[in-house]
């Protein structure tokens, strides 16, 4: 009974909002030092990929970009399924706040797909199964973005907004095997990123990136919560002792 | 407990016989959008027979999105849908009749004049067969997908174009495997096993996409 | 330890500078530009509400 408490104590924006705030430097702070371990190993210890040359280098940030787009999605499906079993306040603020991020590790996945692609295989864009799946995710974000920013009222926002992730994460894997069914068939250029040959220290590169990518994408979202929550609660006591708090600090 | 959905049904198609022209325009917005491609591709038979069957579900895609902004909007506006959402049927099985309507209202008109804009685009015989089967058999997954995303945005300014936004990514399993049906039907590799992948995605679709509106529903009436 | 011979070769990226900086640099300003923009909305948010908190206390003591 007493976990239940706490958890239920947790999660009420009164309480989170400050413990966000502290657990934001930590998150940067993190970011930043996984981020100068990551960039110092794949950007200046790891050698040359022998088929690729230094081109191979953007791998570095299109494969934790690709991998967080993704897991964000799930993360953001998660709280949707909380907010929805449990009509709990935060979780739709905590899928509000990572929408942005997640819609953003989209575009930079794309963006260095294509700066990739030209100088391997000689154009922008292919259509991979993979690419594709990541540009139809990217719709997904969209989609989402602009549902919740259409609906006025915040709590059927959430819901809404909720119940079209849940439906997308069911559908993102039905779509990821009949892009790749599709690609297969019509015989495409398919993206080798050549694991097997891939040393260590560029896994290792790869590794602390996504994980600053990572801690990063904490770091944003928390601190997005935090003005939801600001907005959604201005009427509450915790906020108007907030905002006289912050006034006196300034 | 089925009658609801029998009832709905009656109830859907006796409305829309009213409005005919709706109907209608759907159907002509097909068939101009098809026949626009190709005076803007040329009249090369044989890239038009390539690019028939993604021109024609791409089409049929829209098509059927035309008239998913009305499906919930105007039960809404009357009443209808808050006493259906009281009523003691689960609004789930409403919604599944409601879908089975708009089906035979929009797609399945697709489906009969689809083999007739197929020989625009000079599709053989048993290409155009697997044309009508594969429209016929996805459509009702569009109108299922479709329904999830009126619930959504329903009652919301701009709602139509939110709509598209929200429904055109989840259409495209049922984009590529109509498409493919026909594909591999011209090139001679057979179309069955893209039939059965729709022909299980049009099930689960209609299996559980009513649901998932009815819970959007709630959420909207509240 | 470090792979490179000079600095030159380093910004050079084997010919593949221009991809290899293009995805660094768009990814850094991303990176840069969003915290900025939550930081600034933030910052206006609370500036709006302690405006309407402000008019709400006038309007009680009047």
């Amino acid at each position: 009974m007493n976990d239940r408490f706490n958890l239920y104590r947790f999660a009420s924006p009164a309480t989170f909002y400050p413990l966000a705030g502290k657990m934001i430097p930590w998150f940067v702070a993190l970011a930043v030092l996984f981020g100068i371990a990551g960039l110092y190993i794949g950007m200046l210890v790891a050698p040359t990929d022998f088929q690729q040359g230094e081109g191979y280098r953007i791998i570095f940030i299109h494969v934790p970009t690709s991998w967080l787009s993704m897991f964000i999605y799930l993360v953001m499906a998660f709280w949707a399924a909380i907010g929805l079993a449990f009509n709990t306040r935060l979780s739709g603020m905590m899928a509000r706040a990572l929408a942005p991020t997640g819609a953003l590790m989209a575009f930079l996945s794309l963006w260095t797909g294509a700066l990739w692609g030209k100088p391997m295989w000689g154009t922008w864009w292919v259509w991979d199964a993979r690419l594709t799946s990541e540009l139809i995710l990217l719709f997904l974000y969209i989609g989402y973005l602009a549902l919740v920013a259409a609906i006025d009222d915040p709590r059927r926002a959430d819901k809404a907004g909720g119940i079209l992730l849940l439906v997308g994460v069911v559908n993102v894997p039905i779509i990821y095997f009949s892009v790749k069914w599709w690609n297969t068939l019509h015989q495409g250029s398919s993206v080798n990123f050549a694991k097997s040959s891939m040393a260590e220290v560029m896994l290792w590169g790869m590794l602390l990136m996504a994980l600053s990518f990572w801690m990063y994408s904490i770091a944003v979202a928390l601190a997005r919560v935090r003005t939801l929550m600001l907005e959604r609660e201005r009427n509450t006591d915790w906020v108007r002792a907030e905002l006289t708090r912050t006034g006196e600090m300034q | 407990m089925f009658d609801i959905v029998f009832t709905v049904i009656a109830r859907d198609l006796k409305l829309a016989m009213r409005r005919q022209a709706d109907i209608v325009s759907a159907l002509f917005f097909f068939i101009i959008v098809v026949s626009l491609f190709p005076l803007g591709i040329g009249p090369e038979l044989d890239l038009l027979r390539q690019l028939a069957p993604g021109v024609l579900w791409v089409a049929a895609l829209l098509a059927t999105m035309l008239s998913l902004p009305r499906l919930f909007a105007d039960d809404l506006r009357d009443g209808t849908l808050e006493q259906l959402a009281l009523s003691p049927h689960p609004l789930g099985l409403v919604v599944t009749g409601k879908v089975i309507a708009h089906w035979l209202v929009s797609g399945l008109p697709l489906a009969l004049i689809a083999p007739v804009l197929g020989i625009q685009f000079d599709l053989a015989g048993d290409a155009l067969f697997v044309l009508t089967a594969a429209i016929l058999l996805g459509t009702p997954a569009l109108s299922g997908i479709g329904a999830i995303g009126a619930a959504l945005t329903l009652g919301l300014r701009g709602g139509g174009v939110l709509l598209s936004l929200l429904v055109l990514p989840l259409y495209i399993p049922v984009l590529i495997f109509g498409a493919g049906a026909v594909d591999a039907t011209v090139s001679g590799l057979g179309g069955e096993g893209h039939l059965s992948l729709l022909a299980a995605m049009t099930i689960a679709a209609i299996g559980f996409a009513p649901w998932a509106s009815a819970a959007a529903l709630k959420i909207a009436l509240e | 330890m470090i792979y490179w011979n000079s600095f030159a070769d380093f910004i050079a990226m084997g010919g593949y500078g221009f991809y290899v900086w293009g995805s660094f640099g768009v990814t850094a300003l991303v990176m840069l530009i969003e915290p900025i923009v939550v930081g600034r909305s933030r910052k206006t948010t609370i500036a709006r509400l302690k405006r309407q908190l402000r008019a709400e206390s006038r309007s009680k003591e009047a």
